[in-house]
């Protein structure tokens, strides 16, 4: 069975939370007992419809009681040919940060269209941020079909729409389904008022649909995460630097570059759960021992010699701002790519992104929450990296201020 | 035992790197994706942390925990202890699990006892027909992070289980009287992790929040995992409360005159404290029985068997506010 991520974009309005509710209640994956729940609830929120399905993905206090999704929530289903992970995202403006936060680690996007009102400037903000966190597959779910009669002219022009507005982008693939997620239909099963679609419902969608796993084809990358010394007995020169292979695959007998110390060495035995192996790939949680005594620890950078990796203190890279306060000039802050951190400082702020257009407009010299900007930033140490658009493993970071330890930006290397 | 001096073949070092034909790639089962990500966080916290502990309750969830630890660090131990937070009110199966697998596995065991707690704070100790003592573990919780300066606190809990931790975060922050915020969380992006704290603090880290009750189980079954006896059938005394749930009779119960002790065929479907976790009635003999029962249930894990959820609508979200796990 496969893992499918997705998120889904989209205001309370546009019934992002119906839809997901109606998602896991037709494929009944919510049980009795909160189904029994979420009756009372919706009966004390007054919403008309039997049971209000937003209530399912809403789970904190304050979110019930304003009827708005603030924060990132996880919910899990599964059939027969995949497990799925959704992260339920809000789609206010003002939570532009938890919307990338939840897109950084999926695979597709849903972005939800309200069929009356057609493409707003909140689908272009949404397909824009995915664009830039480098989600391959966006689905666009034209939403209250229900509203409009049905009317195969409205889903045919938002379509039309969509694909114009997508040219300026870089998504590799775009797909539309109508749906009306109060009433179910083509979410799960089939509609009769919708006769004139003959693609696949929602759910047949996301059962099916080929996900581009790119990292398994990448070049080799690596990052030491913890280093395995036993230090007993009969273990005493054992040393192994745990960590997952971020992508590509490594062999006993490569021959690699240690970075930032850029030193060659070979990878002399790869173990995986106490077992030898020859070969190990991408997300696989491995064990390597090289051969020379060299200076590797955490959030050192193995690949393979020859290789096009950089390796450089000063880079650009486009940032999403995520701190209330504002970013100040000299402002302290680590950079953390994987597992390693470094001292780092932007050294300039090159311009702004509009999230609605996707457009550079010049900086007005600040960061503000949820600004998009292309930056220049320089490491106190030597930052092993691809850009992100050829390796999301190596070409993402975060930066955290030093001193709150919150993390107030995400960036990809551009 | 591992050999670490293999002699290096140098006319091998020139290998060209294979590129994989993704028509032919294998595809990888998600149990594998969600067993890699939660040994990538056990490693991080290992490399981010100095002091982290695990906590271990004898239940389903940390015992995966330990399993995946095995897995993260073997032929090393463990960067941390196994913590038990011990009620006074658990099921003897699940202490005889948890001492036995701390001895098999040579791996340090710290408890500590809420009935201490209770004595040292002088505290009201739970009350009612089934006295539960959920409220008071935090005491102990908070007691133990303090005596030991843990930084981190690795636990089983699980997205699915509730929808306030649906929203926590993978690397959760909790001030210095362990108390969540859920509106300052930290944006938690790809797979990194940021760790960092100021004395006082402390993470919880929840490595296999992605998982369901059926991925627990669908991991048991494929990695063979032995767990406590009490979570396949067998016969028990138990009263039934007024929700129709079916609690264990023990010592601990104030038992009416009303109640009806009835020998029934149960399981658990969590392991908590004897006091507040209901039995499910089932005939599972084995995790192949216990998959198949999981499917077709209707329940939800948490409604099946816990009564301190039922107490409010947002009854979790305040005690994690209060410093709970």
């Amino acid at each position: 069975m496969e893992l499918l991520r997705f998120f889904t974009a989209g205001n309370v309005d546009d019934g992002k939370s119906t839809l997901i509710g109606r998602l896991l209640y037709d494929s009944k994956s919510i049980s009795t007992d909160i189904l029994e729940t979420l009756t009372k609830q919706s009966k004390s929120t007054g919403v008309d419809a039997d049971i209000d399905l937003a209530l399912l993905t809403d789970g904190l206090r304050a979110e019930r009681e304003q009827g708005i999704t603030i924060d990132v929530a996880y919910k899990y289903f599964t059939t027969d040919k995949r497990k799925f992970i959704i992260a339920d995202t809000p789609g206010h403006v003002q939570y532009t940060r938890n919307m990338f936060t939840g897109a950084s680690n999926t695979d597709l996007a849903i972005v939800l269209v309200d069929a009356r009102h057609g493409i707003t400037e909140q689908t272009r903000r949404h397909s824009i941020i995915s664009n830039i966190v480098g989600i391959q597959h966006v689905l666009v779910c034209i939403n209250k079909m229900d509203l409009v009669n049905y009317d195969e002219e409205v889903y045919n022009k938002i379509k039309e729409d969509y694909t114009h507005f997508a040219e300026s982008l870089n998504l590799k693939k775009v797909s539309f389904i109508p749906t009306s997620a109060l009433t179910g239909d083509n979410v799960v099963n089939h509609s009769d008022n919708l006769k004139w679609y003959h693609g696949p419902s929602l759910f047949e969608f996301l059962e099916t649909v080929e996900i581009e796993q790119d990292f398994k084809t990448q070049e080799a990358r690596f990052q030491v995460q913890y280093v395995i010394r036993p230090q007993t007995e009969e273990l005493h020169d054992y040393r192994g630097y745990s960590g997952t292979i971020l992508s590509g695959s490594f062999k006993k007998g490569d021959k690699i570059a240690v970075h930032p110390v850029d030193l060659t060495t070979t990878i002399e035995k790869i173990e995986k759960f106490g077992q030898e192996v020859d070969e190990a790939h991408a997300g696989e949680p491995v064990i390597i021992h090289v051969s020379d005594n060299i200076d590797i620890s955490r959030g050192t950078t193995f690949v393979p010699v020859n290789d096009s990796l950089q390796t450089e203190k000063t880079f650009e890279a486009i940032v999403c701002w995520m701190d209330n306060k504002s970013f100040q000039p000299g402002q302290k802050l680590l950079l953390q790519q994987n597992s390693f951190r470094s001292k780092a400082v932007i050294k300039e702020i090159d311009n702004k992104i509009n999230i609605y257009n996707f457009r550079s407009e010049p900086s007005d010299g600040t960061l503000h929450l949820n600004d998009f900007c292309k930056v220049t930033i320089k490491t106190a140490e030597t930052l092993s990296f691809d850009e992100y658009a050829n390796n999301r493993k190596t070409g993402s970071f975060i930066l955290i201020n030093e001193n709150t330890n919150n993390t107030v930006a995400a960036g990809v290397i551009a | 035992m591992l050999q670490c001096n293999i002699p290096i073949k140098k006319k091998d070092a020139a290998l060209q790197h294979p590129i994989i034909n993704p028509k032919t790639q294998k595809k990888v089962d998600y149990l594998d994706q969600l067993e890699a990500e939660a040994i990538y966080i056990l490693r991080e916290v290992a490399g981010q942390f100095e002091r982290p502990a695990l906590l271990f309750s004898g239940g389903k969830d940390s015992i995966c925990l330990v399993h995946l630890a095995l897995k993260a660090f073997r032929p090393g131990k463990f960067p941390f202890p196994l913590v038990h937070v011990d009620t006074g009110h658990n099921f003897p199966e699940a202490i005889e699990y948890r001492d036995n697998l701390a001895r098999e596995l040579e791996e340090k065991l710290i408890v500590r006892y809420v009935a201490d707690t209770i004595k040292e704070k002088n505290l009201q100790d739970g009350k009612g027909k089934f006295p539960s003592r959920n409220g008071l573990q935090t005491y102990t919780l908070l007691d133990v992070i303090n005596e030991f300066e843990f930084d981190a606190c690795i636990g089983g809990a699980r997205r699915d289980e509730e929808k306030a931790r649906a929203k926590e975060r993978i690397f959760s922050v909790r001030d210095e009287f362990g108390q969540w915020d859920p509106k300052k969380q930290r944006p938690e992006l790809w797979n990194i992790y940021n760790g960092k704290i100021d004395q006082g603090e402390n993470v919880r880290v929840f490595p296999i929040s992605n998982w369901t009750e059926l991925d627990v189980w669908n991991y048991i079954k494929r990695e063979k995992i032995q767990l406590p006896s009490i979570y396949f059938t067998h016969e028990r005394e138990c009263i039934k409360t007024e929700h129709g749930q079916w609690m264990n009779f023990n010592e601990f119960v104030q038992v009416e005159p009303t109640d009806k002790i009835e020998k029934v065929k149960v399981r658990y479907r969590t392991v908590g404290d004897m006091t507040c976790t209901a039995a499910v009635e089932s005939e599972a003999h084995t995790v192949d029985d216990i998959i198949a029962e999981l499917k077709d249930t209707k329940i939800s894990e948490r409604g099946a068997t816990r009564m301190d959820d039922r107490v409010s609508e947002a009854a979790m979200e305040d005690r994690k506010k209060g410093g709970y796990f």
